[in-house]
């Protein structure tokens, strides 16, 4: 145990003073993730009542999500949103970012501003929002509504994340570019956006998701044929516990988990 | 004469100049048009409709109704107390278990911090929803915990754990607790080690080091995450409605309850409008206090 009596830093304190922070920690960490690591085995199992370790195992939970219509076309109603949305926000987030970066205008900060109370302001109120225009406009349970409801709600974090890249941009790199005879699009396209290409692909993968994820929008603004997956998922909860949502929950920890992983390794790539 | 005209050729020059300058401003301005149209048609002019609605009367008369209700009505008082209190002690408990997680990140190598950051990434992109069932599974009567507790012999009746308030706060502090400890570990991380070498060279003890050195730097951070969280918790919808069983009641629930079950769209936005006012009176209060750019950029 001679690990214990060194120094866990440059004041002196040794691991061994610090073993019960190691322990909090740890406690916390493992209550962060243990949750929805524990559903993941429970949904193999192949009773009703979700049990942990399953005393007998099965794939009928999944049986059940795959042959269910109701829960193929919510899940691929989810999907479009997300991958429309995702097409919406980025490109618009990022001409916004561009725009009020390099433009040093006074309404500049004002703009800014307007951009990001989406999410300053409750989602509620922009669901009941949306959806008092949307009846009005017939855009109710259209996935062209949805989708630019959720656009909106994505557009800040393009925003902020695009922003903070261009921030640490050398744009003098482009000045050269432009001075050498580009124009400033073909500048941005061809010197600029390779070098943010990370922030942009995380801007991008974090409107998917926001999407993809997003309940109360949904709520009240997808419905009948256009009814997102996490919208059937939210109505489900609330009357009992579908073992089915085990299995639906278990995909989209995979899922989320794979994205976060390759975030974090195309992330490491670029120091 | 020929200074004189020289001297007006630059002057003209110059004003040209700052024409183009502006000319090419607005143009730049210009790209942002398209997403602050959308999110002026798409939010703005929609939430300016709801505060108009909030004012008017069932018979379409101006009155304060709805506002007077809210002011006299038991139910709303208890409703924003709930509000208040489910937000409060969730950053409470956040900030009593993301400070230590924070420091103790911020204190490991590089490589181990990446690891162990993966604990706090990887709840923060699971959705949201799927967190909440995992916790309404592990918390049920029948569930792991209240099973695991019996068999353990820690007590002997299943414990409701589950649609009431101390689900809701589990299940809050669960999802809260990413948004606390990502922008504080960021803060910690930019404390100068050099601070604390020259506090224990003066002869300070770690534990004075931390308090004296350490924690009042960390407070920006630490401050800024409790904002975060508080400010999130006010309009939390989605788990009090499934931990709480029906019998927590936030803001957000109360408005779809009023539109769904009463089609009151007066009071809903009544309710919309004062808990807009609260979060965005809490954001200007903090924004004075500290760099606001700093905490919408760190968030992530």
């Amino acid at each position: 145990m001679n690990w214990l009596k060194r120094p866990a830093s440059e004041t002196q304190i040794t691991h061994g003073q610090r073993l019960w922070l190691y322990i909090v920690a740890s406690v916390i960490m493992i209550l962060l993730v243990a949750p929805t690591l524990i559903v993941m085995p429970m949904s193999f199992s192949a009773s009703q009542y979700l049990e942990f370790p399953p005393r007998e195992w099965s794939l009928r939970w999944y049986e059940h999500y795959l042959s269910s219509p109701a829960w193929i076309d919510a899940t691929w109603t989810s999907l479009k949103a997300g991958f429309l949305t995702m097409c919406v926000a980025t490109p618009l987030g990022i001409a916004a970012a561009y725009g009020l970066h390099v433009s040093r205008h006074p309404l500049g900060q004002f703009f800014y501003i307007v951009l990001i109370t989406p999410i300053m302001v409750p989602v509620i109120l922009i669901a009941i929002a949306a959806f008092y225009v949307f009846v009005q406009i017939r855009l109710v349970n259209s996935l062209f509504g949805l989708v630019i409801a959720h656009s909106i709600l994505a557009l800040p974090l393009v925003l902020i994340v695009v922003s903070a890249a261009l921030k640490s941009y050398d744009m003098n790199q482009e000045m050269a570019a432009r001075s050498l005879g580009a124009s400033r699009f073909t500048a941005f396209i061809g010197i600029t956006l390779p070098q943010i290409r990370f922030s942009v692909l995380t801007a991008a993968l974090l409107s998917f998701l926001t999407s993809f994820d997003e309940v109360i929008v949904a709520m009240f603004v997808s419905g009948g044929d256009n009814s997102t997956l996490t919208r059937n998922m939210f109505n489900a909860l609330r009357d009992q516990i579908d073992p089915t949502i085990a299995s639906i929950s278990t995909i989209m920890i995979v899922i989320s988990s794979t994205l976060l992983i390759l975030s974090q390794f195309f992330g490491k790539s670029r120091d | 004469m020929a200074e004189i005209a020289s001297g007006n050729a630059t002057r003209e020059n110059e004003a040209l100049l700052t024409r183009q300058d502006w000319r090419e401003r607005w143009a730049l301005l210009g790209l942002a048009s398209p997403a602050v149209l959308t999110v002026m048609i798409v939010m703005v002019i929609p939430v300016g409709w709801l505060f108009y609605l909030s004012f008017l009367s069932d018979d379409g008369s101006f009155s304060l109704e709805h506002y007077d209700r809210m002011l006299e009505s038991k139910a709303y008082a208890r409703i924003f107390w709930t509000t208040f209190k489910v937000s409060f002690l969730t950053t409470g408990i956040c900030i009593l278990l993301g400070y230590p997680l924070a420091y103790f990140l911020s204190q490991l190598p590089k490589r181990a911090a990446a690891l162990c950051m993966l604990t706090v990434l990887l709840p923060f992109w699971t959705s949201l929803l799927v967190r909440t069932y995992a916790w309404l599974v592990l918390l049920q009567s029948k569930g792991l915990i209240n099973e695991w507790g019996i068999s353990l012999g820690l007590w002997e009746e299943p414990l409701a754990l589950v649609h009431n308030l101390t689900g809701t706060l589990i299940g809050m502090v669960h999802i809260m607790l990413p948004f606390l400890v990502l922008p504080l570990y960021g803060s910690m991380k930019a404390i100068s080690e050099d601070y604390l070498k020259a506090s224990s060279n003066l002869g300070a003890g770690p534990v004075q080091t931390f308090w004296n050195i350490f924690f009042p730097l960390s407070l920006p951070g630490l401050f800024a995450g409790a904002l975060i969280v508080f400010v999130l918790c006010l309009g939390f919808f989605v788990t009090p409605a499934v931990l709480g069983g029906g019998k927590v009641i936030m803001v957000s629930n109360q408005i779809t309850n009023n539109i769904e079950l009463f089609f009151n769209w007066g009071a809903a936005s009544a309710l919309g409008v004062v808990l807009l006012a609260i979060t965005l009176g809490i954001l200007f209060a903090a924004s004075r206090l500290l760099n606001l750019n700093r905490v919408l950029g760190g968030g992530h």
